[in-house]
């Protein structure tokens, strides 16, 4: 399984990191090894089976859905990257 | 007074003798880190806790002075990887996104230990966002080998193994996705519990792949295992995969004998490539175990050589989802060249994840996209399925499967870097207990010549049990720990 650049890019895009182009290059490669490992799975039949994405079997754990007052409110707000008061700052979204 | 490589259950009766107190034994903790540790020493701290570790000391006094019934663990040191979310201390997951990212919570495994008043004298370093399997992608360099410096403690918790190993700290919490506690345990010559998925809490972990998490503890005897584990077992409403299953008394209960237990010897661990001495060292064990009573019986396990690439789908895949949440936004690295908003987020975590994490990234963003999620990701959860049911199978006919835990005792520094395949490899006899949420142990069993150098190193012997089988499994290990005396080995160079 060989990945092209442009493949790597667009995931790259998906995943939101910004890939210098020389990181493209060494990803392409990395990826393509990985792929390539686990092509292997092919040989299983899995013909019928269902897929298990949680092994101890548990099923729908619910519990009341009620709002509280957070303790943290202070010190989260004083770890925003920027803020202004206590308004979360980012850059321009437009 | 020899107190660096004693058990907690030793330390423990120490403090109730008055012969010693929590913060006379914290001071020799921290003098020992000062001494051995450091960048330029084993590397296995990021953060060292010194002024709230003597708080923390002088309060567990106050209640060993007072309190007849005191916790075995209160006033006992101990180290948490710095994947454990810390209120008001720093906690970076080994990360440069997370470099100054100090929580406003505690994990709830610290809460526990917190409740017991053991006393946290630092956190320690990992595998970036426990990426890894030598602590090599970790943005703070990596730990050594206390055994030989010029080699990998293991990962993802090497930190905590090299700490312990060094008799830094008595016991250090861990987690385990696919070997990281029992990988760097068995390389470092000490002992690991891997808990049953859902038996010890998440909440407060910083998340790799949710559906393995499973945090559990380094220690220096089964029994030690044994003890944190039923302080640290338990029904978590922050995290709703942990069950309500009853905690056992899992140190009281432990077993000197084998007598009526059966264990199998999975024949697919026994891989082409494995170390001709390491493989010596576990049948050795093996013949121990038979001596204490066990019945020994051949299994086979033939889908084994498939966890590790069930693993390389499963795993990049839930760290693509969980990894998303660093994006610069309300806590953590924001890149100071962004100007707008969606440069924050490329440049953030182009800036702030290694290249390591971004690999695992990218390979589950792609495993997940459109078009290829069936080959991949579904392809791996339904042989992920066929993989518990050949464990359920095999656990209708024994107790516990043992067989080794690394194929290889602990490599040179530097052979993991650029190998993608790197974890998926070392890891692979871990993997499958791990994709099928069984718990297991590494302990040590002797030692073997690595074959590229003349290093004697550790090896590490590997129990596995079904789920919610912890008593099993550290059963066999204490069993084994009654008549040999190789988890009473420690480094040379770290003595008194």
């Amino acid at each position: 399984m060989i990945l092209t650049a442009e493949e790597v890019r667009k995931i790259a895009a998906l995943a939101r990191i910004k890939l210098k182009d020389e990181e493209v290059e060494k990803f392409r490669k990395e990826l393509s090894v990985v792929l390539d490992y686990v092509s292997e799975l092919e040989k299983v039949n899995t013909e019928g089976v269902e897929e298990i994405s949680q092994v101890t079997g548990l099923e729908n754990v619910l519990r009341e859905d009620h709002a509280k007052l957070s303790e943290y409110r202070d010190a989260i707000i004083a770890s925003f990257p920027e803020r202004k008061d206590d308004f979360l700052k980012i850059k321009s979204i437009l | 007074m020899e107190l660096a490589f004693l058990e907690i259950s030793e330390l423990a009766e120490k403090l109730r003798n008055k012969e010693i107190s929590s913060v006379e034994l914290t001071k020799y903790f921290l003098k020992r880190i000062k001494e051995y540790d450091g960048a330029s020493g084993l590397n296995a701290f990021l953060t060292v806790t010194e002024e709230e570790a003597l708080a923390q000391a002088l309060e567990a006094d106050k209640i060993l002075a007072s309190d007849p019934h005191a916790s075995v663990l209160t006033g006992i040191p101990y180290a948490a990887k710095d994947l454990f979310s810390t209120k008001g201390i720093r906690t970076t997951a080994s990360s440069k996104i997370l470099d100054k990212f100090v929580p406003v919570f505690d994990a709830t495994a610290i809460e526990k230990l917190n409740t017991e008043k053991a006393v946290l004298l630092g956190k320690t370093n990992l595998d970036e966002f426990a990426h890894g399997s030598s602590t090599e992608t970790s943005a703070y360099g990596p730990s050594k080998n206390p055994w030989d410096v010029t080699r990998i403690p293991g990962g993802s918790s090497g930190g905590s193994a090299a700490a312990v190993a060094a008799g830094l700290v008595p016991f250090a919490l861990a987690t385990e996705t696919g070997g990281s506690i029992r990988q760097p345990a068995s390389l470092c010559g000490i002992c690991g519990w891997k808990p049953t998925y859902g038996r010890v809490s998440r909440y407060g972990v910083i998340a790799m792949t949710s559906s393995n998490d499973s945090p559990g503890t380094i220690a220096r005897s089964v029994k030690d295992l044994a003890i944190t584990a039923e302080i640290l077992s338990g029904h978590d409403l922050k995290d709703s995969t942990t069950s309500v299953k009853e905690i056992p008394n899992y140190a009281a209960n432990l077993r000197s004998d084998l007598k009526g237990v059966k264990i199998g010897v999975p024949k697919e661990y026994f891989i082409p490539g494995m170390q001709p001495e390491v493989e010596a060292r576990i049948h050795e064990a093996i013949a121990k175990l038979k001596e204490l009573g066990a019945e020994i019986i051949e299994v086979s396990l033939p889908l084994t050589k498939y966890g590790s690439l069930v693993y390389a789908i499963v795993t990049p895949a839930e760290i693509s989802s969980n990894l998303a949440r660093f994006d610069g936004i309300r806590y953590g690295h924001r890149s100071k060249d962004a100007k707008d908003l969606l440069d924050i987020y490329d440049q953030s975590r182009e800036e702030g994840f290694g290249d390591e994490a971004k690999r695992r990234i990218l390979t589950g963003a792609y495993a997940l996209s459109a078009g290829y999620y069936d080959a991949y990701y579904l392809k791996a959860q339904k042989v992920r399925r066929l993989l518990v049911n050949e464990f359920d199978e095999v656990f209708k006919k024994v107790d516990a499967l043992v067989c080794a835990s690394v194929p290889n005792v602990a490599q040179k520094i530097g052979n993991a870097k650029d190998n993608p395949l790197f974890g998926y490899i070392a890891d692979q006899l871990n993997i499958p207990a791990s994709m099928a949420g069984l718990p297991a142990l590494s302990i040590p069993c002797g030692f073997a010549k690595a074959e590229d150098g003349d290093a004697i190193m550790p090896v590490g012997l590997q129990i596995i049990g079904q789920q919610w089988g912890e008593q099993n499994v550290f059963n066999i290990g204490h069993a084994y720990q009654t008549i040999t005396d190789w988890h009473k080995k420690y480094p040379k160079g770290y003595g008194e």
